[in-house]
């Protein structure tokens, strides 16, 4: 088998006190879309920086591309491409003048510079803006230089670190088509970390969820929405009688009950089947139901099981996220690896953002 | 682990140290195309400095000329080429690399450290440079007359930039050791006692107490002294002497200076 393009070790970050990689094994094999999903201050930035040799690790190991990240770090540099969190541009240059330059630091000679500031201006449109100073660029267009920046050196390992975040639905779209065609055509191992389930959803072909600094589930999104394994009926209620959860729980087929601030998530076998029922019961119950939903799993309810928190919801939603007493979901100790070795973990750092989408 | 089917590429561009020189040059160029695109940041270098000399000139000229027996629009004219080359640098525009991420890009690549700073050092030079020439010509254009010639302007031109390089070490320090543009701004207070503690307006033998022992540690005393040999001395051992004891407070200074750069930029590059 062939080695893989990023490993790690137990590989762990402490800031202070605060242990923002709480130690994270990887394996991720030469061509994939490794999709890296957590929330805000889950250590996804931490590990990125680490892997592309912004950070020394505190313990454990990181190789990339068969090099050590603390040892061999200008060999490491050599193979890959970054994208950081925030577009790290020089807004007086113009776009051009951006990649010939991340093209001479990276080596190459004139002819294979231009040949590659073509090439990257194929893959991430731009157009003639391309020729402007980057301060008149939209936020949309920032990012796909900066992805462009990144890949100018033809790297065999990309790191987006949040790629999409902050952008429009079209921009969004544009560099997941952009991302997708960097597999496709180039064979590129690209680590994308993410905040967004759809993202990670398209993309990735594995994802590892990361919760506190530890990593608490990795596959294929279709494999880790199996773990959920049931469908998932909404009811967004107007007000919440304990009644209500009791009549639902009673419904044939019927899993499990979430109640989440105004919302009821039903977890059913056969969600289509248990669908009309359920309505009956909550009518039944004297509950003003504004609206009942049917969806199949997602990531998010992936990381609700596993973490007893939504990945995209808002603060209060989050805080009012509990369970039915099921043996399902808790809040406590839920991400599988017992008691958290990092100790303390600032709430901000571990809670969902309320300006999520 | 995921099979993953794609279709390789025959040839890759293959990424390598690019090489000192190439470093140190490309960011040099850069630096050098931010500073037509960012007036602000030079205008005012050039404007400020030609005004005060002219200014200076119709104030004291009488007087002082008179009173040291000195030609005034000579006395004055190294004073006038300092303030145009002190303390401009490309700090502040290292301090937004350092704030927007682009610096960390820049050490993502396999560039060389040193040439991060010194490639903007580089554009500095060509900048202060670059401004001593204008306000050399307003000199001229005013009457003065350099008894070394053309050789002793290009002299006097060079020395004011060395200067003006080394005294760049300071910004650039505060720069890379605080990633903070107040820090930076708040270094060009730095120019006042160097600059005015000094022979800035009489010669030394008329400074007196105080002043008079903080001229003499000054190096920008030495400084003022060998550029002025260069104008209005002719070419003797007095002016070799001059110009010899400038070179080397420019050279003490910059040590200093420059040290103090290079600390803070390896205290910058090394990973956390």
């Amino acid at each position: 088998m062939e080695d893989p393009a990023i490993a790690t070790e137990d590989i762990a970050r402490q800031f202070g006190d605060y242990w923002a990689v709480a130690g994270v094994d990887l394996s991720i094999a030469s061509g994939e879309i490794y999709g890296f999903l957590g929330p805000n201050g889950a250590g996804k930035s931490t590990l990125v920086r680490m892997l592309c040799t912004l950070l020394r690790p505190t313990r454990g190991r990181g190789l990339v591309a068969g090099y050590d990240v603390a040892k061999q770090p200008e060999l490491v540099r050599l193979q890959i491409g970054v994208a950081l969190q925030d577009a790290a541009l020089d807004d007086r240059q113009t776009g051009r003048e951006l990649l010939d330059l991340q093209a001479r630091l990276y080596g190459l000679r004139r002819h294979d510079r231009l040949a590659r500031v073509a090439q990257v201006l194929t893959l991430v449109d731009i157009g003639d803006a391309i020729d402007r100073q980057i301060h008149t660029y939209s936020g949309g267009m920032k990012r796909r230089l900066d992805l462009a920046a990144a890949l100018i050196h033809d790297p065999q390992i990309l790191f987006l670190d949040e790629p999409t975040t902050g952008l429009d639905p079209e921009s969004r779209a544009a560099v997941w088509t952009e991302v997708r065609a960097l597999q496709r055509q180039r064979g590129t191992t690209i680590f994308l970390t993410t905040q967004y389930l759809e993202e990670a959803d398209e993309l990735a072909d594995r994802v590892g969820i990361i919760s506190r600094g530890r990593l608490v589930a990795e596959g294929t999104p279709e494999a880790l929405k199996r773990t959920v394994g049931t469908d998932v009926i909404v009811a967004k209620v107007g007000e919440m009688p304990a009644a209500a959860v009791d009549a639902v729980r009673a419904v044939a087929g019927v899993e499990e009950v979430v109640c989440r601030g105004d919302e009821l998530m039903v977890h059913a076998g056969d969600g289509a089947a248990a669908m009309s029922p359920v309505a009956v019961a909550l009518h039944g119950s004297g509950t003003r139901v504004l609206s009942l939903t049917l969806r199949t799993p997602t990531l998010d309810d992936v990381f609700l099981q596993l973490t007893g928190a939504h990945l995209q919801a808002d603060e209060a939603n989050t805080e009012g996220a509990a369970t039915d007493g099921h043996g399902g979901v808790t809040t406590s100790g839920a991400d599988g690896h017992g008691p958290d070795g990092a100790g303390h973990v600032p709430a901000a750092a571990t809670g969902a953002r309320g300006d999520r989408r | 682990m995921t099979d993953v089917a794609v279709s390789r590429p025959t040839t890759r561009v293959q990424a390598r140290p690019a090489g000192f020189v190439v470093d140190l040059f490309s960011v040099a160029q850069r630096a050098v195309r931010q500073i037509p695109r960012e007036p602000a940041s030079v205008i005012p270098a050039l404007i400020v400095p030609i005004f005060f000399y002219v200014l200076n000139i119709g104030a004291l000229s009488k007087v002082t000329g008179a009173a040291a027996h000195i030609d005034f629009k000579s006395f004055e004219l190294p004073v006038a080429v300092v303030f145009a080359v002190t303390g401009v640098s490309r700090a502040s525009a290292l301090v937004t690399d350092i704030q927007n991420g682009y610096f960390d890009r820049l050490t993502i690549t396999p560039v060389r450290r040193l040439p991060l700073l010194l490639g903007l050092m580089m554009a500095d030079l060509a900048l202060v440079m670059a401004l001593a020439v204008p306000v050399l010509l307003v000199g001229l254009g005013l009457g003065v007359h350099f008894r070394t010639g053309v050789p002793g302007m290009a002299l006097f031109v060079v020395l004011s930039g060395i200067w003006g390089l080394v005294f760049t070490g300071l910004p650039y320090a505060i720069a890379l050791k605080t990633g903070n543009p107040g820090a930076v701004n708040a270094s060009f207070v730095l120019f006042f006692p160097i600059t005015f503690l000094s022979t800035t307006f009489v010669p030394k033998a008329a400074l007196e107490g105080w002043l008079r022992t903080v001229a003499t540690y000054n190096p920008m005393t030495y400084i003022l002294a060998g550029l002025r040999a260069l104008v209005s001395q002719s070419w003797s051992v007095p002016t070799f002497t001059a110009v010899g004891d400038a070179v080397l407070a420019v050279g003490a200074f910059g040590l200093v200076s420059i040290s103090l750069a290079l600390l803070a930029l390896r205290g910058r590059v090394r990973r956390p």
